[in-house]
């Protein structure tokens, strides 16, 4: 800090000072803590906040724990959020490895402007596409019925598969890039001294590879699965009847039941969530936040 | 337990450049062999090619009899240390040791067991479980070392391994590599640009250039006969004279320069080379008052005197304006001549020799 | 030359898989731009038209959710660039506790829901009775734009020699003049680089501004509910022009960019 005042003076440290705290107070911390608040106040009309019918309680949080339906959905999207995140990490590894370590340097550039294109075109976008081409009569479908693989077309639109399908297309960029970052970092020799050392090329990747994308793995999961979790888009459009995910029930309560306490419960609930699942990635690989922050 | 390890006409191409040519050179079983010369004269690619990190464009190599050509790197029976050792950074000391031996499947207990020998060996014991990050320099190098020893390999190929030390501890490290290697008896092909280390360590150097082998001899032979222009002019210092054979007879030549005519020991191939100079060690040149006649001398002028110690170097201007070198062993008695004196510089025929500037494609064996 | 691996070929065509499982489904949804097909399809193909091109040109809520989007999108910039190039400049001058506390505050907004801090802040401010509006749009969206300015800068301060602020201020140079003269210099290609992502992330930003728009529509709120609503292919109209944009941008990029290399590799001999 006094590093600070010595180097711009009592005017500018002030106003970095206050520009990050705008940030952090009024755009981050504060709204989070009333949003916690919020989660513990009941439902009432405008004349009655404030009144005696305004008082905390568990209320909000106990009509999650008594609708059965609401905690399987809960649970479900942690469940397929985890699918994607592991999903997504087995794609994008031999990728970011052959980016890294195995591709001529000359393509890099090339090949990596054909990779982000789809990162270009927003994500709603991104999911249209795939609702057109899930469709039972969509492309896939004909694709697959005109090289024989089947012979019915197949109803990709049910369960939780578009959902899947869907969420690694739009995710699984999220993780590669940390990834390719993680393993471009790790020296050649490192790769050919294991294998001078005798190893074969699935131990040279478990012990030498792996460990060291480590933070790389942290961060692209941490990534995955919260957008995954938070995703709207993706399971509003790709989903099926029986397939829903937290984040709509947390749109019914806002825009529906206009209930934006009940609302507040079930957002920090998917907070909390992210939150749990941050931690225990942080904790499983030995990284710090600012490994995984790249 | 040690293997040889036989080159034989090879070629390693990088699209257009030919970054080896033609090697060949056989490297007898337990043997202390360097391949010398400046750096991109393809020697690093000889020691890839040898490891299997590159296939060679022409040629064959083989260890221990057995032709390498489909061997991938991780089945030669070759250990390579790296230039910046390639540690592992994850792994605790005694694993990094431990590393080759649970590829092998061998069992904890005894890869725990070896790793300590082996860090005992290496001069480093109670290492075992540090981090690679709480190691020196140094102390980096004999974990490398050991890593590279559990293996058991029959061959070590080193890449410039001692380059990023200080001069005191690569010193060190010279006697310690070389004891090493007696103790184990393994083959050493060692790769530096640093002559020292070379004529040092090895029993015996390929000196190279432009991917040419220029020659290959014990580390005596190297400095003391020179067999071109390149390896006299790389290894150790020399004064150098353009100019002319005249009259030969037997192994001794007259050679015509723009400073006088002297006689001279005439090398290999220089009789009929296009370019042919004469070269005199600074420490075969002496510096008197007034030569014997019929000996070589020049007349020069002392430009500078440089005390060193143990010797004591003498730069001379010639009558051009060129300058040569003497050196002279410091006996604590001997007169020292001063900047400005103007006396002979004088050298026997028997150790001024006549090369050719380099061999073109020396298969320069043995 | 070097040792052909057997593998490499799968990795090669593992490539090519992944940039066709990366790019085709870009291409189906343009290609349906161009079916004369009420429902978004390229197959059965009805026949070529470019209908669907002009029913996106008339139509007047599309063009008001672009000017809405462009609105936000800048005011997030020039947002988050100051507030995320101070958050950097500070935590940078901080060590120790204070700094990794600081720092997981400013990070915090990354790992967070998009739902979450559109509901927390719709909330936070209707409690001073703001309402859902572009404007807490902008808000929801800078609280997590600016850690990435904020990052971006914080790299790009490690490699800042600050020996040259104190050259500056040794010769006399006012506190303001070391700012814009030497360190702003220094930073700019980080502040140039969040600029562009801030501004493409506003774009994209779909959760945050569901909950606070109000009744507001942007680009991808709009194209949403076109979705869900009644679909027509001038959505595919619409995605194709966005991709086209895109590649555009990315194409000249690269051009520039081989130019520039091709110089500097000219200059180099």
């Amino acid at each position: 800090m006094n590093d600070l005042l010595r180097r711009y003076g009592p005017v500018l440290s002030i106003l970095f000072a206050a520009l990050t705290a705008f940030w952090l107070l009024a755009l981050v911390v504060l709204p989070d803590l009333y949003l916690f608040e919020n989660s513990f106040r009941p439902y009432l009309p405008i004349s009655e906040v404030g009144g005696p019918k305004d008082f905390y309680s568990f209320d909000n949080y106990l009509t999650f724990f008594h609708s059965p339906i609401h905690i399987q959905v809960f649970v479900w999207t942690i469940v397929y959020s985890t699918v994607v995140t592991v999903l997504c990490f087995v794609i994008a590894y031999p990728l970011a490895y052959y980016l890294s370590k195995v591709a001529r340097s000359n393509l890099l550039p090339t090949l990596f402007l054909l990779i982000l294109v789809p990162l270009w075109v927003s994500e709603v976008l991104r999911s249209f596409a795939w609702f057109i081409i899930l469709a039972l009569k969509g492309p896939l479908n004909i694709l697959l019925l005109g090289i024989g693989v089947i012979d019915q077309p197949i109803r990709w639109l049910t369960g939780f598969r578009g959902v899947i399908i869907g969420l690694v297309y739009t995710y699984v960029l999220f993780m590669l890039f940390p990834l390719y970052n993680a393993i471009q970092s790790l020296d050649t020799n490192q790769i050919e001294a294991a294998e001078d050392l005798g190893s074969p090329w699935w131990r040279t990747h478990w012990r030498v590879i792996l460990p060291h994308a480590k933070p790389g793995i942290a961060s692209g999961s941490v990534m995955v699965f919260m957008l995954s979790a938070g995703s709207i888009l993706v399971p509003t459009l790709l989903a099926s009847t029986s397939s829903r995910w937290f984040t709509e029930i947390i749109q019914q309560w806002m825009f529906e039941s206009q209930d934006w306490n009940t609302g507040s419960a079930y957002a920090f609930m998917l907070l909390l969530l992210c939150t749990i699942f941050v931690s225990v990635v942080m904790r499983l690989f030995r990284v710090k936040l600012s490994d995984i922050a790249k | 337990m040690s293997a040889g390890v036989d080159l034989d006409n090879v070629c390693a191409d990088f699209g257009s450049f030919r970054a080896v040519d033609r090697v060949t050179v056989h490297i007898k079983p337990g043997e202390f062999f360097s391949f010398l010369g400046p750096s991109g004269c393809g020697k690093t690619t000889i020691l890839r090619m040898v490891s299997g990190f590159i296939r060679p464009s022409e040629g064959k190599i083989t260890i221990g009899g057995q032709d390498m050509r489909d061997i991938r790197p991780n089945q030669r029976p070759t250990a390579l240390i790296f230039q910046n050792l390639a540690l592992f950074p994850l792994m605790p000391v005694w694993e990094n040791i431990a590393f080759g031996l649970e590829v092998r499947g061998v069992d904890r207990k005894a890869r725990r067991d070896r790793a300590e020998e082996l860090l005992r060996l290496v001069d480093l014991p109670g290492a075992a479980d540090k981090t690679i990050g709480q190691l020196s320099g140094g102390q980096k190098q004999r974990v490398a070392i050991a890593r590279a020893l559990a293996v058991e390999p029959k061959v070590m190929l080193l890449d410039e391994p001692l380059s990023a030390l200080d001069l005191k501890l690569r010193q060190h490290m010279r006697a310690e590599l070389r004891a090493i290697q007696k103790r184990t008896n393994v083959t050493f092909i060692y790769i530096t640009h640093d002559q020292g280390e070379a004529l040092a360590m090895s029993d015996r150097v390929g000196v190279m250039s432009q991917g040419r082998l220029q020659q290959v001899s014990a580390p005596q032979d190297i400095y003391n006969q020179p067999v071109n222009g390149f390896v006299a002019s790389f290894v150790g210092e020399n004064n150098i004279f353009a100019g002319k054979i005249g009259n030969i007879s037997s192994n001794m030549a007259q050679f015509e320069t723009s400073v006088g005519t002297f006689k001279a020991t005439i090398g290999p191939d220089a009789g009929t080379a296009h370019n042919p100079k004469l070269y005199v060690r600074p420490e075969h040149a002496r510096l008197v008052a007034k030569p014997v006649n019929g000996e070589n001398a020049i007349a020069v002028e002392i430009a500078d005197v440089a005390f060193e110690g143990n010797f004591i170097s003498i730069q001379a201007r010639d009558a051009h304006g060129g300058i040569l070198v003497a050196e002279a062993r410091n006996d604590g008695q001997g007169s020292v001549p001063s900047p400005g004196e103007k006396l002979h510089m004088v050298f026997d025929a028997e150790r001024a020799v006549i090369l050719a500037d380099e061999t073109p494609a020396a298969n320069a064996t043995p | 030359m070097s040792q052909a691996r057997r593998s490499d070929w799968l990795f090669h065509a593992y490539m090519v898989v992944f940039l066709l499982y990366m790019l085709l489904p870009l291409v189906v949804m343009g290609g349906a731009a161009f079916n004369d097909s009420r429902f978004p399809s390229v197959y059965p193909w009805v026949g070529f038209t470019d209908r669907w091109f002009v029913e996106l040109w008339n139509d007047g809520r599309l063009w008001g959710a672009f000017r809405n989007t462009l609105f936000v999108a800048l005011a997030v910039v020039g947002l988050s660039i100051p507030i995320g190039t101070a958050a950097a400049i500070l935590i940078n001058s901080l060590s120790g506790a204070a700094r990794s506390v600081l720092y997981g505050l400013m990070v915090a907004p990354v790992l967070t829901p998009g739902a979450v801090i559109g509901i927390s802040t719709l909330l936070f401010w209707n409690k001073f009775s703001v309402p859902a509006g572009l404007h807490l749009s902008v808000l929801g969206q800078v609280s997590y734009i600016a850690a990435f300015v904020m990052l971006l800068v914080l790299a790009r301060l490690q490699s800042f020699d600050r020996q040259l602020e104190e050259a500056a201020l040794d010769l006399g140079a006012s506190h303001a003049q070391v700012l814009r003269r030497i360190l702003l210099p220094h930073l700019y290609p980080a502040i140039g680089a969040g600029a562009a992502i801030a501004f493409f992330q506003s774009i994209e930003n779909f959760n945050t501004t569901l909950f606070t728009r109000g009744t507001y529509d942007t680009l991808t709120v709009y194209v949403f509910s076109k979705v869900r609503s009644g679909i027509t292919p001038t959505i595919n109209a619409l995605a194709l022009i966005l991709i086209s944009v895109t590649l555009a941008c990315a194409i000249c990029y690269e051009i520039s960019r081989r130019r520039s290399e091709k110089r500097a590799a000219m200059a180099a001999e």
